[in-house]
């Protein structure tokens, strides 16, 4: 929260940033890092599913970042990043200490948790960290969970142990070969589908948008309904600007206020994926623009 | 100074606003309208008749002693200028440069009747922007009441109310859900029209009247209206969260990469700066035949900024001009623009289709976009709202190549703030149902609402009238003078 502080005969606001501290930072992996941020209101009101949007600085965009957990003593909610482009490559050189100028939330819908029986959670990359709080309360909801997280390389998969200790069954894969199983989440998915056929009763998925894509195309043939949460480009996050629209069978919503979690079987995913990529070439040249900032930095 | 006969004030001619060239000005951002100089405020503060019953203070939503701050302008008087244009109106700078004065104010100046008014926008804009230069003074503010007023929204309604409270000595927290206040003025108007600066400013004015201004706060997700009233014990709430949903037409392709809101398109150049990419981090898009889909302030603001973005980028790169088109629905007579920004963006090369609606939009296999459909239309006989009805002519579709297409269609309150209201009644546009039209009163017990969130989108001058008019009635109810009407 940013509190504008009273200012005398000024025409300029001397606005005090009370930022948004870090109070522990983890690095998981060269481009996964999670931090804890102390914004005790929004740990206040914080559940599993909901995001926040954050801004490093007064120069920077708006990104959304789920709430991976949260401390309602402590005042603080815990944020996992993957480094894809120059806003969370410059979140990733923040330090204990350091800040967000910038914090809002939580936005969008937290995840409808009950008791349905045996259900899978499905997490790729950094998705493991917001489907790991879903597949904990789907746990102490007195659901049989079965989760199956994956990653591209060993290095990049996190909170096994985590994960572990809120399923019933876990399998770990990666892309490479490099750690568990090898191959895709995909796989293991289909052969839980089919071993418990008629006996999962919802999926959840988490992670690139290509990722939830093919486990949505997995589980259509068998009539298990996917929820995923869609990550699409956002700007405010409260339903302002419509940036964040995706297409259902249904007709057009907003995933910050009518998600982030959709009916997977529903969402026109080569739609979703275009729009991802929109500003691409503009990505790159901000990613070009920073490293080259970090190295002057570095030489100076 | 000398002084003149009515028949000489009358005499003066009335002052052109001294502009940017528009071929200079297309290439960038800074300001259209230059500001009277000196001597030109004088020489206009003269036309002036100083009416003994100001018609004019008649148009004005917030009542600014319009004659008053006139006369000690030209009597060289400028710190009781200021004085007398602040006592009414917390945001002159503003005002005075996108008020649609020819309306409001303006309209009602006897001059009008057979000439041409007093240019009252810009001579307060003049006597506004030399009290921000010289360093604002802030306003008297009364002793502490000891009553807490919650205000959602830091857009005009919410500044304006927060302000008049704050000047009667109850402590005043305005909660705005983005990084940011001024709301539409900070992320829908571009720095071309009203600099953030002056913005920015003027809030800074009401902080030293001790206004608390917390952003990053959306009512209805980190609190909500119930729990002001209660958990955080606020005596009364104010809504002002404005009409910022974006409307999208119900027509084939309106998702395609390419196809946006005036909203996103206009928050991603002005409330983030996209136009200065990469210095600033938010990407925009600008491209080469750019269709925006409307024909409001909204829609010539999408325009000229694409125009000017499209032009600089020209500059940079060379290659073509971009090539920027309004496609309105009806025709130049129904345009509700104000008529001086209509004429700038004509000035600036925007070309307008009327009578044009679209019906489909086309995309290639990458999915951006590439063409418009579009129907030609005529219009019908007045319907009952005396409004002439645009109607298809049948076969007469023709496509519009196209690489980006902005949809300024209107908008309509964001439902957010309304969760956990329990009896706060909304009509069925998703507008506030106002118990009491001259207060803002809602049917919800301690709170009142103004602005575009009772009246859908209108005006910056009438969402402050709405503002200082609640504010007077949230004073009476804390002051116990009056029993709530429930
Ligand atoms: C509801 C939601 C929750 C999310 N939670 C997480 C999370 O917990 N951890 C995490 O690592 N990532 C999360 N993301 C994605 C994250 O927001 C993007 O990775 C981030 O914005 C990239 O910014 P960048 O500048 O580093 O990369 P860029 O170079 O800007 O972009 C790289 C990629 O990120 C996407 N992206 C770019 N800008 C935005 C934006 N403003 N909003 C959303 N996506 C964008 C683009 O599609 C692109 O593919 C979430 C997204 C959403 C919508
Ligand atoms: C592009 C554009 C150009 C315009 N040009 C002109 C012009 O030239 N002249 C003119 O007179 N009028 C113009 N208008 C109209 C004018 O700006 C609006 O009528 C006016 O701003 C309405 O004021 P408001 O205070 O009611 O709402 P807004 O200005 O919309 O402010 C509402 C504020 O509330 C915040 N908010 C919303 N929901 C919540 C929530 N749940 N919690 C916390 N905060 C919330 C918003 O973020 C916003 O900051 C223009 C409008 C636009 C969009
Ligand atoms: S505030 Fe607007 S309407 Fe009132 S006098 Fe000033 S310009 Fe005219
Ligand atoms: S009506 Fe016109 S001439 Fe008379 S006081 Fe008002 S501005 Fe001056
Ligand atoms: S992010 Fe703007 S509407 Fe969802």
């Amino acid at each position: 929260m940013l509190t504008y502080l009273p200012s005398r005969r000024s025409s300029i606001t001397r606005w005090e940033v009370q930022v948004y501290e870090i109070i522990e930072k983890q690095v998981f992996s060269d481009v996964t890092k999670m931090v804890v941020v102390r914004a005790p209101e929004v740990a206040h009101k914080a559940k599993a599913g909901e995001f926040v949007i954050v801004r490093v600085d007064e120069r920077g965009e708006r990104i959304p970042l789920t709430i991976a957990d949260f401390d309602r003593e402590q005042g603080t909610v815990t944020l996992i990043f993957q480094e894809v482009g120059k806003s969370t490559m410059q979140m990733g050189m923040l330090e204990v200490g350091d800040g967000f100028a910038n914090l809002v939330g939580p936005l969008g819908h937290a995840t409808e948790v009950e008791n349905l029986g045996t259900v899978a959670c499905v997490g790729g990359g950094v998705g493991i960290a917001p489907i790991y709080p879903i597949a904990r309360a789907l746990k102490e909801a007195g659901n049989y969970v079965i989760s199956i997280i994956g990653a591209r390389t060993q290095s990049l998969l996190f909170w096994e142990d985590k994960m572990r200790a809120v399923s019933d069954e876990l399998v770990a894969c990666t892309d490479d070969g490099s750690y568990g199983r090898h191959g895709l989440v995909t796989a293991p998915l289909k052969e839980v589908l089919e071993a418990r056929s008629g006996e999962i009763q919802r999926v959840w998925a988490i992670g690139p948008a290509i990722m939830m894509k093919f486990v949505a195309r997995t589980t259509e043939p068998y009539g298990v309904k996917t929820i995923v949460s869609l990550n699409t480009i956002m700007i405010d996050g409260t339903g302002m600007c419509g940036g964040c629209r995706v297409q259902l069978k249904a007709g057009a919503q907003f995933v910050c206020v009518d998600g982030p979690e959709f009916d997977g079987h529903l969402v026109d995913w080569d739609l979703l994926l275009a729009r991802q990529s929109f500003y691409r070439v503009e990505e790159q040249e901000a990613v070009e623009r920073w490293q080259q900032l970090v190295r002057l930095e570095n030489v100076a | 100074m000398a002084e003149f006969t009515i028949k000489e004030r009358r005499q003066i001619p009335r002052h052109a606003m001294p502009t940017q060239d528009p071929l200079e000005r297309r290439t960038n951002f800074g300001e259209v309208a230059l500001g009277y100089s000196e001597s030109e405020a004088l020489e206009e503060a003269n036309r002036c008749l100083a009416c003994r019953r100001p018609t004019c203070v008649t148009g004005c939503p917030v009542g600014v002693d319009i004659p008053d701050f006139i006369v000690a302008l030209r009597e060289g008087d400028l710190d009781r200028s200021v004085r007398i244009l602040k006592g009414k109106n917390s945001l002159p700078a503003i005002c005075g440069r996108v008020c649609p004065q020819e309306t409001q104010c303006e309209v009602q100046c006897v001059l009008a009747k057979k000439g041409e008014p007093v240019a009252i926008g810009r001579l307060e804009r003049y006597v506004a922007d030399w009290d921000l230069q010289r360093g604002a003074e802030t306003p008297q503010v009364a002793p502490t009441t000891g009553n807490k007023v919650a205000i959602i929204g830091a857009g005009p309604a919410g500044l304006t109310c927060a302000a008049d409270l704050a000047r009667l000595g109850h402590k005043v927290t305005v909660f705005e859900a983005l990084h940011n206040p001024g709301g539409v003025l900070v992320y829908g108007i571009p720095e071309f029209r009203l600099p953030k600066d002056k913005v920015y400013a003027e809030v800074g004015c009401l902080e030293c009247m001790g206004v608390e201004v917390v952003t990053d706060v959306v009512i209805g997700k980190l609190f909500t209206i119930d729990e002001l009233l209660t958990e955080r014990g606020y005596d009364a709430v104010f809504i002002g969260s404005g009409a910022g949903l974006p409307t999208f037409m119900r027509i084939p392709g309106i998702n395609y990469n390419g196809v946006l809101s005036a909203n996103e398109f206009l928050t991603r150049v002005n409330l983030m700066k996209g136009y200065q990419f990469p210095e600033y981090d938010t990407p925009v898009k600008i491209g080469r035949r750019v269709a925006v889909v409307g024909a409001g302030n909204v829609a010539m603001d999408s325009a000229r900024c694409a125009l000017r973005l499209g032009w600089r980028r020209a500059k940079l790169e060379g290659g073509q001009p971009p090539d920027v088109h309004i496609v309105y629905r009806r025709s130049a007579a129904e345009v509700p623009a104000r008529a001086e920004e209509v004429h700038h963006a004509r000035e600036e090369g925007v070309i307008f289709d009327f009578l044009t609606n679209p019906v489909e939009i086309y995309g290639d296999d990458k999915g951006n976009v590439r063409g418009m459909r579009c129907i030609r239309m005529e219009l019908g006989d007045p319907d009952a709202s005396g409004r002439r009805s645009p109607i298809p002519i049948e076969n007469s579709e023709f496509d519009m190549e196209v690489d980006q297409v902005i949809m300024a269609l209107g908008t309509s309150p964001n439902p957010l703030v309304f969760r956990n209201a329990a009896g706060l009644e909304r009509t069925r546009h998703g507008t506030v149902r106002v118990a009491d039209a001259e207060t803002g009163l809602t049917t919800k017990a301690h709170v009142w609402a103004g602005g575009d969130v009772v009246t859908g989108a209108a005006t910056v001058i009438s969402a402050m009238g709405a503002g200082k008019a609640a504010a007077a009635d949230i004073d009476r109810y804390l002051k116990g003078e009056k029993a709530e009407a429930e």
